[in-house]
């Protein structure tokens, strides 16, 4: 009888964990799309130098403020058109791809290595150590973002390393709330117990038991610290004081380009846009992860 | 409750003590002030002079402990490029940022609510879907990017409104909207969650069967209800935004404490800076303050815990 339940339950066949993983991916459109875009745009930055048409830094002042392909005067020669001092904007977007994913990337691996380690320590530990790290999240939540980055890459020269370390040290609050909250939550249970009462030390602990199951939640934050870093970079950049010209940040691209917007919305137009989409993609990745992830929304 | 307020005053107050700390030391360690002071053309020995002049040749510790004892007492120093206290000129700019602020919390909660109510009314719908759209997009867009769309559109080609300076009410529409956009999806999301939770309540099942008008229960019974954390939010917000008026104030040319902010950057004016990164700090905390007592005030049990 129950051989014959078994035999039965064996003909049904379960998705592997895996296999579940994967459905919910592909049936998430806005994971799937935002995952799509920020693979074009990360294929892009990487193969600049082989797909962009013209060097990013090449002056041609006879050929200033060039239309881009979509209107009357554009040509083929330049399809986005070129900048004010004759620069080919297509392959100063290409290039710039570069310069926002790579600050984007190493702020949130410095933002992140910070927050981590503060908020699983303190929500580890609690007591004194939670007081001393919700201390410096609160501090550091009271210090204006936009405006300490601004001053701090302004007096130091915004250079790609500082502009990195600015904001690296600076945007690490996120991970340190969410990271504290989750440790918080599964500090207690059963598999930490279990592993404390086996005698395992503390790092192991944190490392094998703990870490494996914030891991979700960490990569949504990592992605959203992604966007926030990008935004962040563009903004100094625009104000003239994160990435220094000729390169070509997207930030600066707009800001370079606002003198000219009035006759030609293009020119700020573009880079514009394309900044909204790099950061619509890692957001929607981050919300679907999220999605993906959550245990409530397992079928 | 004067305990919990109590203890809640002290963190605070250390708060602030350790920004106004990590600000001074972030100033002084990111360049030199005393060439920043002297000019571009300074000579070594001009620098030294300044260095002495202004004490900047003390120990950094002093140099701190003397300008917070200062500070204390509502001196915050003299502008290298003004040459007037640094409280005057901050001051004749607060009213300014102030407005822009306010307006621009004005349009988040205005667009941010109704569309919060209306996506939990109808969860799962296009309207539902509509406000999410609006809400995704818009954080991603760079508020600066924002602000230039919305002088082309409505500065330049419109031609409905002024796009620079801040001489009359017309001038503040535009730079609220930019600067007030990005507050709206938070708000929204968090009305939309209070609100979901809250129709689900028993109390609104029972003013439903008492056959209250729907209208009457949703925004007497539901909303009052479901707005409390909604509430907290917007001191942070409004917190945030007079950060972020920098990047407003700028492209709008609008001459408020985040212009001034930015050009005294520009100008390596650092007692400016120091006091205008403390002063929207102390604005935030001021403001956590007030909303944890406010939380505090309606639910018992924060005061306890």
């Amino acid at each position: 009888m129950s051989e014959q339940a078994a035999g039965h339950i064996q003909e049904v066949e379960f998705p592997s964990p895996g296999e579940i993983l994967r459905r919910r991916t592909l049936a998430h459109k806005g994971f799937m799309i935002g995952a799509g875009v920020l693979c074009f745009l990360l294929l892009v930055a990487l193969l600049a130098p082989a797909l962009a048409p013209h060097d990013p830094y090449r002056q041609d002042l006879g050929n200033r403020l060039v239309d881009p392909i979509w209107h009357e005067k554009g040509t083929w020669a330049h399809p986005l058109g070129t900048d004010n001092l004759g620069r080919d904007y297509l392959s100063r977007l290409m290039y710039g791809a570069r310069i926002s994913l790579l600050i984007g990337v190493s702020a949130m691996i410095l933002s992140g290595l910070i927050g981590v380690s503060l908020g699983i320590v303190a929500g580890y530990f609690g007591g004194r150590v939670d007081m001393v790290v919700s201390f410096l999240i609160t501090t550091r939540l009271s210090m204006p973002v936009v405006l300490v980055a601004l001053a701090v890459v302004a007096l130091i020269g915004g250079s790609l390393n500082v502009i990195i370390l600015v904001l690296g040290l600076l945007i690490w609050d996120r991970f340190a709330v969410v990271m504290r909250s989750s440790t918080q939550q599964i500090r207690s249970s059963d598999y930490i117990s279990a592993a404390k009462a086996i005698g395992c030390s503390t790092p192991r602990i944190l490392f094998t038991e703990l870490m494996p199951n914030v891991l979700n939640n960490l990569i949504v934050v990592a992605t959203l610290e992604i966007a926030h870093a990008v935004l962040l970079e563009a903004a100094l950049s625009f104000l003239g004081m994160g990435v220094q010209p000729p390169l070509p940040s997207w930030g600066l691209m707009v800001s370079e380009g606002k003198e000219f917007m009035l006759f030609s919305p293009w020119i700020i137009m573009i880079p514009g846009f394309v900044l909204s989409l790099l950061v619509l993609s890692v957001n929607l990745m981050g919300d679907g992860i999220r999605d993906i992830t959550a245990p409530e929304g397992r079928s | 409750m004067l305990a919990y307020t109590l203890k809640r005053f002290s963190l605070a107050v250390l708060v602030a003590l350790t920004v106004s700390f990590v600000t001074f030391m972030l100033l002084r360690f990111s360049g030199d002030p005393a060439a920043a002071l002297a000019g571009v053309n300074a000579t070594p020995r001009q620098i030294e002079f300044v260095r002495v002049k202004y004490g900047m040749d003390r120990p950094v510790l002093i140099q701190y402990a003397a300008w917070a004892r200062r500070a204390l007492e509502g001196d915050f120093g003299e502008s290298n490029y003004f040459n007037q206290p640094v409280q005057a000129i901050i001051g004749g700019r607060l009213s300014v940022t102030m407005t822009l602020g306010g307006c621009a919390l004005a349009f988040a909660v205005l667009l941010g609510i109704p569309m919060g109510v209306l996506a939990a009314v109808r969860p799962n719908t296009w309207v539902d879907r509509v406000a999410l759209t609006i809400s995704v997009i818009g954080q991603a867009m760079p508020s600066f990017f924002f602000g230039l769309i919305l002088i082309i559109v409505f500065g330049v080609m419109l031609r409905w409104l002024p796009i620079s300076g801040s001489d009359s009410w017309r001038h503040f529409v535009l730079p609220s909207i930019a600067l007030g956009y990005y507050a709206t999806p938070a708000i929204m999301r968090l009305t939309r969650s209070g609100m979901l939770e809250v129709l689900a309540s028993d109390y609104i099942r029972t003013a439903k069967a008492k056959g209250l008008r729907s209208g009457s229960v949703l925004f007497k019974h539901a909303l009052r209800n479901a707005i409390i954390p909604v509430v907290s939010l917007l001191a942070v917000q409004f917190g945030f935004m007079l950060g972020g008026s920098l990047v407003i104030e700028t492209i709008f040319a609008i001459n408020g404490v985040g212009f001034l902010g930015y050009e005294s950057i520009s100008r390596a004016d650092l007692p400016m800076v120091q006091a205008i990164v403390l002063l929207v700090s102390m604005f935030y905390v001021v403001l956590t303050f007030l909303a944890d007592l406010f939380n505090a005030f309606l639910d018992p049990r924060i005061r306890v815990g």
